[in-house]
């Protein structure tokens, strides 16, 4: 069992989730599987600088900053970005929500009840 | 202030936003002089980059004064200044329009308004992949915002299939762009350029990857085939001056393929990546677009599709990758996104002031807004958007159809550009007969005559299709120039690593670090 | 220059009547003038012309497409341009006096000037595109006039047909002109005229002469285009007479005539030119007997004429070619006044229609007198005008060896047979003009009693009809110097070689005469045997099925757009959305399934036993949120489960920063979609989707092992070594000031990223509390939430100190260590917002008088007056510095301007974050809504 097997299984099993809730009809089921596929993202986004334990890249003195001592600061530093984003937006799409279902009495994607 | 220049037209629209949002409850009054004040500073700006770039110096900016590639520069070359001159015109010309009421129908329209123009904006300048990730994330923020001015149900319905569709875009985005720095270790583009291009055959496949998912996030914002399903609910459902400046918004995605096809698609494993399919899936999209304008029932619909089309035209010159092509391409982008903007002025127009709004049901009888400005205004821009003379919507089709003799691509974008153009002039036609001519059963009472204000950004923006016109050679010229220039990428990448970065103003950052290495760090 | 003013004269005046809307006198003053000067300029010129001298001018407009402004006069274009100036002059006095006055005259000037300027422009170009340009305009020009009395029906609909075919037409010209162009690589006409052999030799040859034989076709008519013209009725009677007869349908014509030199002389050329006007020809004339409304007759009799022109120039013989042109001229001067003649009738009687109108003679002389003079040009009687083009046609046809290089024996014995019929109908159609309008017993049943119009009304028509002898009676002097001319500019495209012709009406005794003869009489007879054996005037028309084909046509291609669109884009997300992962998958299968590529590198890291806890947890608690999704309140449990094993999963692969905002911002989300569940069902309904459940789960799989292969591949490999990190790693603490990588990257080296971060989240906030603003939901009311426990009150009061002190900690420790603006401002949100839910939203605004608004806009400012800030030292947006000042006690405190940034972060945090909260939690409190802005 390595670490890389992990990560790239975890992301692919959020993945999976993720985009299976966003095909659901409801808002806040795809609100649901953004949130997971969000994750999934995340962890991507950081698997790209690969992946270790214990190397956090707080520069220590007498620590030579290579690569080989430290984690790659760049994706960590984007996946907190993506984080800041992702999280303004999902509350933006609930409130929609919130909104759509008042003014159209259904929480359905297509703000309206599809014929059963 | 000059060598400041290109970070400008992010940084007024942010301080203009920022102040909105500080002053509008003390001073009602004030978001609206702001909001002109800041969009005509951008206006000046931008014609000021233009002129900058006209010499062929690609400008370039280091955001925190970081040499590239480790900070995040902007570059401004034709292509930048061409997109934000259209860009900061429109916004202007959108804060003029709202003046007539429309920014009363909810509240920070201003706020909103500049935050889109600084997305925009730095979507175009950025020469970062991420930070363009960014700015999409801002102008599509702005633009829900926007969207959802004035909270009505069909745009309420509009904006979840946006918002839905544009997050997975985004989701998309961070995951191309960082394979791509998984694979190259670089963010910045004209260094990603080189690498890319370096890369090797173990690779190349992943490098493909993630460039076609980039296209994909680009595509759903260009509207392209079979991704432009959003778009004629999304934009019909908004109030005009936003409309208006989302036609620009469909052209930040088509800015997008066009600049990472130039920038990044030149050599290597990536060489020619959308030679072969992009071309089809635009003619295909410019082909159904027509399709959909001759059935559209309303006239937000219509135009909506001619938005999709116009992308359609473009990602297809784009796609050929060759220098005539792009420049005829790229001329006519010029007008069709003016003219998109003015449509949706007059769609407004005649929302507010007919009883049936823009349906376009031929069963039922009129009523017509009277021949007012109106419709004068509809014809011109018709004529724009069909592409009939004289006006400049005629050359850029004309230079396209030269381009492409020749091509392999020549029989089909012919047969679909001529019968398109066809289409979109008999549903033009038809929309503005009923919409115009018929005669009037009743008017409704009470209809609000257009705002001075409103009258006014509609006849400066038939004065800017006209102008195109009388211009049209100029235009053409900076075209063909913008194209050599996209097509020599070294001109790009030279001049983003040539900048260097302004020289501390804080002398003796050695002995600060011997100081932070005694005290600071723990 | 003077040809600038020729052709831009007219537009000018056009806009200039429309602004200045004048009186309908003035307005017809000006236009007549602009169109009498204008054609006293051309006659002046005739003499330099008739030398076989080309008058040019010429300014660049759009080199790139090879189009300039420019113009020549040779002799072609001059008999155009007088055609056009001085029939318009004729018209503008005849419209002066039949233009009502309820009608906005000013409109049908500036058209009409429009119209004017259009065609002087294509006939004097010098230039392909600029031709095509001008031919649109006209179009355009003409749209605008059919449908000029816009209540009506008929024009509304013939406007839209004429401007759909001519349409069609204009996009295939300019096709076809600039394939033209690009075979002889240049778009001067002289150029193109040059060269005929080499066009006709290349290969894009046929394509470009089809599509620009598309446009003459269209725009003169031709069948089975032939169509609109008769709708094209609708328009007012001057502009019938003028752009219908006389004009603008003689520009297809004139595309021929012109463009002969270019593409003539080729077995393409003669066969669809020549069978397309025969068609025409006949389909025209057999048609035209049967109308019974004075305009339709006449425009079928034009389609007739135009097709009659198309076969000359189809023939392609100089000659033919010749007749054509004096064909041309004839046709326009008699049908010009016919159509004017027409407008009289119907001004005074009050309709159009032949079976009502009779013996028109005895009150109306001066009319009857002037349309019959006409009408012998149309018939083609001797000593008309009309007579010498047709002797001209008749002998083409019958001379020996004209059609013998393209058709056989049989085909050219039949040619001659077909245009003698067609010959024969419209002579029967002039005679029924006549008189069943003339003749044919005495008025009645007609309302008002007529009589003839006032002189200037009548006289454009005298001048034409005089015309029409003066060709006819002396044709050496009137016509021959010009035909001459004109001729040669279309036969060579400047001075050249003329077959030899003589003008004359008496050749002798000959095959033409005879058959000018017989068709003469063939047609009194045919129409006097019609009259008896059928009743004309109980016939219902003949069946010209274009209208109907069109409109039907039309409606059918809607609806098959409306059915493709409605199939294409059903308005459902989920398809939209199914569809988008499909292609992702392709997107990422295709490239790898094509292309060279590892699955994997060296790379692999042994996973500690605690690590594989966090992974397992993540999993389970995946697939329960998604096997639970329906039950929303434990599936969102269960999710937060998942975002705490991801943040785990940070703080175990060395990115303490990642896990505390991601733990901070999973509260916040997990708090908000809590608050957000008050308003939204509490559970998904269940739904019978079998299938769609397995091929959701399909491709939800795909992407899911897409993810995870592009992961794992990634993953193994080394970083690469051109890697930007090192050099993060190496400056950070030199020149960033800054222990802690990320964040120094976050607000330092890519600073202007966090900067577009924090205006998202701004916008955000903003417009979660606008869409909330004095919104009050309806539907099922969320369970009012109890009153507060007392413990709760007290731990959250007690909380917000706690908080605050968290928050600064954070916030300045962030450079060095994890923490920052972000988490700073997170960490302060959540301790307000506890506080908001422990002690209700009321009692929060009174003592923080809670409107969050202004702190999104102070964040925003700061963020970028910081940035602004290093312009005064002269160095880029967002440059940061930074100090260790040594404060006695405590040390170097890091002071980094990056911190004041950072600030700005934290206050746009606290901003949008609470805003957004408030507002929702507000939604379940009734009247603690954050007071409203003023605007």
């Amino acid at each position: 069992m390595t670490v890389e097997l992990l990560v790239a299984v975890a992301i692919g099993v959020l993945t999976t989730g993720g985009v299976w809730l966003m095909l659901r009809a409801r808002i806040f089921d795809v609100v649901l599987g953004l949130t997971l596929l969000s994750y999934a993202v995340n962890l991507f986004i950081f698997a790209m600088g690969r992946v270790r334990a214990g190397a956090a890249p707080i520069v220590q003195d007498g620590v030579a900053p290579t690569l080989d001592n430290y984690t790659d600061p760049v994706p960590q530093a984007l996946v907190l970005t993506a984080i800041v984003i992702s999280f303004a937006m999902t509350a933006v799409l609930l409130v929609v929500a919130i909104r759509a279902r008042s003014a159209t009495g259904t929480d359905h994607v297509d703000g309206s009840e599809p014929p059963s | 202030m000059m060598a400041h220049l290109p970070v400008l037209p992010i940084v007024i629209p942010l301080f203009a936003g920022a102040l909105c949002v500080l002053t509008e409850r003390r001073f009602p009054a004030l978001p609206r002089a702001l909001s002109l004040l800041s969009t005509l500073l951008q206006v000046t700006v931008a014609l000021l980059l233009l002129n900058r770039a006209s010499t062929g110096d690609i400008d370039v900016y280091l955001l925190s004064n970081w040499r590239a590639p480790f900070g995040i520069s902007l570059a401004v070359d034709r292509l930048a200044t061409l997109m934000l001159t259209l860009t900061t015109l429109l916004g202007f010309l959108a804060a003029l329009w709202s003046l007539g009421g429309d920014d009363r129908r909810g509240s920070h329209f201003h706020a909103f308004l500049q935050f889109q123009l600084m997305g925009i904006s730095g979507a175009f300048l950025t020469a970062d992949l991420f930070n363009l990730f960014v700015f999409f994330e801002v102008l599509l923020a702005s633009s829900y915002a926007l969207l959802l001015h004035g909270a009505g149900t069909a745009q309420l319905r509009a904006s979840i299939h946006y918002i839905v569709f544009n997050l997975l875009g985004g989701a998309l985005f961070l995951i191309a762009a960082s394979l791509l720095y998984g694979l190259t270790g670089t963010l910045s583009l004209a260094d990603l350029s080189g690498k890319l291009a370096a890369l090797g055959p173990d690779d190349a496949g992943l490098a493909q990857a993630a460039s076609w998912l980039l296209v994909l996030v680009f595509a759903v914002k260009a509207a392209l085939l079979p991704l432009y399903y959003w778009l004629p609910a999304t934009y019909g459902s908004a109030t005009a001056p936003v409309a208006a400046l989302f036609a620009i918004l469909t052209k930040v995605g088509v800015y997008a393929i066009l600049r990472v096809s130039t920038l990044l698609f030149g050599a290597g494993p990536l060489a020619g990546l959308l030679n072969d399919v992009l071309p089809a899936l635009a003619l295909a999209t410019l082909a159904l677009s027509a399709v959909g304008a001759l059935a559209a029932t309303r006239l937000a619909s219509l135009v909506g599709y001619l938005v999709i089309g116009s992308a359609g035209t473009l990602l297809f010159t784009f796609g050929l990758g060759d220098e005539r092509a792009i420049a005829a391409g790229l001329t006519y982008l010029v007008n069709s996104t003016l003219v998109a903007g003015g449509l949706f002025f007059v769609l407004d127009q005649v929302r507010a002031r007919k009883v049936h709004g823009d349906t376009l049901d031929p069963d039922r009888a009129g009523p017509p807004v009277s021949r007012a400005a109106g419709a004068t205004a509809y014809f011109i821009l018709a004529l724009g958007a069909s592409g009939l003379p004289p006006l400049a919507g005629f050359f850029g089709k004309a230079l396209i159809l030269k381009a492409t003799i020749g091509s392999s691509w020549a029989i089909a974008a012919w047969t679909i550009i001529l019968v398109s153009g066809l289409m979109v002039l008999v549903a033009l036609a038809r929309a503005g007969i009923y919409l115009f001519w018929k005669p009037e059963a009743a008017v409704p009472s009470g209809t609000p005559s257009s705002a001075t204000a409103s009258r006014a950004a509609l006849a400066l923006l038939l004065s800017a299709v006209l102008g195109a016109t009388v211009l049209a050679g100029p235009i053409a010229a900076w075209a063909a120039a913008t194209a050599a220039q996209l097509l020599a990428r070294e001109r790009y990448i030279d001049a983003v690593f040539a900048k260097v970065p302004a020289p501390p103003a804080w002398p003796n950052r050695a002995e600060l670090e011997e100081r932070v290495r005694q005290g600071g760090a723990k | 220059m003077m040809l600038f003013a020729l052709v831009f004269g007219p537009l000018v005046a056009a806009v200039l009547v429309l602004l200045a809307a004048p009186g309908r006198r003035s307005a017809a003053w000006a236009a007549g003038l602009v169109a009498l000067g204008s054609f006293g300029w051309l006659l002046t010129e005739f003499d330099t012309v008739a030398t076989g001298t080309i008058l040019r001018h010429s300014v660049s407009w759009l080199p790139q497409l090879g189009l300039t402004l420019g113009f020549r006069l040779d002799g072609l274009a001059w008999l155009f341009a007088a055609l056009i100036t001085g029939i318009g002059a004729l018209i503008i006095l005849y419209a002066a006096w039949y233009m009502s006055d309820g009608d906005p005259i000013p409109r049908f000037y500036a058209y009409l000037l429009t119209f004017m300027g259009a065609m002087l422009g294509v006939v004097v170009s010098d230039n392909l595109i600029l031709m095509a340009v001008f031919w649109e305009l006209t179009s355009v020009a003409s749209f605008l006039l059919i449908g000029y009395w816009t209540h009506r029906d008929d024009a509304r609909g013939g406007a839209r047909m004429a401007l759909t075919i001519t349409g069609l037409g204009g996009l295939a010209l300019l096709g076809g002109v600039i394939l033209l162009s690009h075979i002889v690589g240049s778009t001067s006409l002289d150029v193109v005229l040059a060269s005929g052999a080499q066009i006709a030799a290349h290969p894009l040859y046929l394509p470009a002469l089809i599509l620009i034989l598309l446009g003459a076709f269209t725009k003169s008519a031709q069948f089975p285009f032939h169509f609109w013209l008769p709708n094209a009725m609708a328009a007012p009677t001057p502009v019938s007479a003028f752009l219908h007869s006389a004009t603008m349908v003689k520009l297809g014509v004139f595309l021929l005539a012109r463009l002969y030199p270019a593409l003539g002389s080729t077995e393409a050329w003669f066969w669809i030119v020549t069978s397309v006007g025969l068609a025409t020809l006949l389909v025209g004339a057999v048609v035209a007997i049967f109308k019974h409304d004075l305009k339709g007759l006449l425009a079928y009799s034009t389609i007739s004429h135009l097709g009659l022109i198309t076969m000359l120039f189809g023939l392609d013989r100089p000659m033919a070619v010749v007749a054509g042109i004096f064909h041309i001229v004839n046709h326009a001067v008699f049908k010009a006044g016919l159509f004017m003649a027409a407008g009289i009738i119907d001004h005074e009687t009050g309709t159009r229609d032949m079976r009502k109108l009779h013996g028109l003679m005895r009150s109306m002389p001066i009319t009857g007198t002037l349309a019959i003079i006409a009408t012998g040009g149309m018939a083609g009687v001797p000593l008309f005008n009309g007579f010498l083009s047709k002797e001209m046609f008749f002998t083409e046809l019958v001379s020996g060896d004209a059609l013998s290089s393209h058709l056989n024996d049989f085909g050219a014995v039949l040619l001659p047979f077909a245009v003698m019929i067609a010959t024969i109908c419209s002579v029967a159609y002039s005679v029924r003009f006549i008189h069943d309008v003339f003749f044919n017993a005495r008025p009645d049943e007609l309302e008002s009693r007529p009589h003839d119009p006032p002189v200037f009304m009548w006289l454009p028509v005298g001048l034409l009809a005089l015309l029409c002898l003066a060709v006819g009676i002396a044709p050496k002097w009137v016509a021959l110097p010009l035909l001459e001319v004109a001729s040669s500019a279309a036969l060579h495209g400047g001075p050249g070689p003329l077959p030899a012709f003589e003008l004359a009406i008496w050749h002798g005794f000959n095959w033409p005469l005879a058959m000018s003869g017989i068709a003469l009489l063939g047609g009194t007879a045919l129409y006097f045997g019609l009259q008896a054996r059928l009743g004309l005037h109980k016939t219902s028309g003949l069946p010209c099925g274009g209208r109907d084909l069109f409109v039907l046509t039309l409606r059918k291609l809607t609806s098959i757009a409306q059915t493709a669109t409605s199939g294409l884009e059903n308005g459902h997300l989920q398809r939209y959305l199914l569809l988008l992962f499909a292609l992702i998958v392709v997107a990422v299968v295709l490239p790898l399934a094509t292309s060279s590529w590892a699955l994997s590198g060296p790379r692999q890291t042994l996973a500690t036993p605690s690590f594989i806890v966090v992974w397992v947890l993540a999993i389970a608690a995946t697939a329960a949120t998604v096997i639970a999704y329906r039950r929303r309140l434990l599936a969102l449990v269960l999710m937060g489960i998942v975002g705490l094993a991801v943040s785990l999963c940070f703080v175990v692969l060395s990115a303490p920063d990642l896990a505390l905002t991601q733990l901070l911002v999973e509260m916040v989300t997990i708090m908000l979609m809590m608050m957000a569940l008050r308003r939204l069902p509490e559970e998904s309904p269940e739904r019978r989707e079998h299938l769609r459940a397995y091929r959701d789960g399909a491709i939800a799989l795909a992407a899911g092992i897409c993810m995870a292969v592009l992961a794992w591949a990634v993953l193994t490999r080394p970083p690469p070594a051109t890697s930007v990190a090192p050099y993060y790693l190496e400056t950070t603490v030199a020149q960033g000031g800054g222990a802690n990588a990320v964040n120094v990257i976050i607000v330092d080296y890519r600073g202007f990223d966090t900067m577009g971060e924090i205006t998202v989240l701004g916008i955000a906030g903003l417009l979660i509390s606008s869409l909330l603003f004095r919104f009050r939901p309806t539907g099922p009311k969320a369970p009012q939430p109890g009153p507060p426990s007392l413990m709760l009150v007290l731990l959250s009061r007690l909380l917000l100190p706690l908080a605050i002190v968290v928050a600064l900690f954070l916030y300045f420790r962030g450079h060095n260590q994890p923490g920052g603006g972000f988490a700073a401002g997170l960490v302060m949100a959540i301790a307000l917002i506890v506080l908001d839910a422990g002690n209700g939203q009321a009692w929060v605004s009174r003592r923080l008088r809670a409107d969050f608004r202004p702190w999104i806009g102070a964040g925003l400012m700061t963020a970028g007056l910081t940035g602004v800030g290093s312009w005064l030292f002269g160095s880029p947006f967002l440059t940061s510095t930074y100090d260790y000042p040594w404060l006695p006690g405590v040390g170097g405190v890091p002071l980094a301007s990056a911190g004041l940034f950072d600030l700005g972060v934290f206050l746009t945090v606290v901003g949008a974050t609470v805003l957004a909260l408030f507002a929702i939690n507000g939604l379940s409190e009734p009247d603690s809504a954050p007071e409203p802005p003023r605007s």
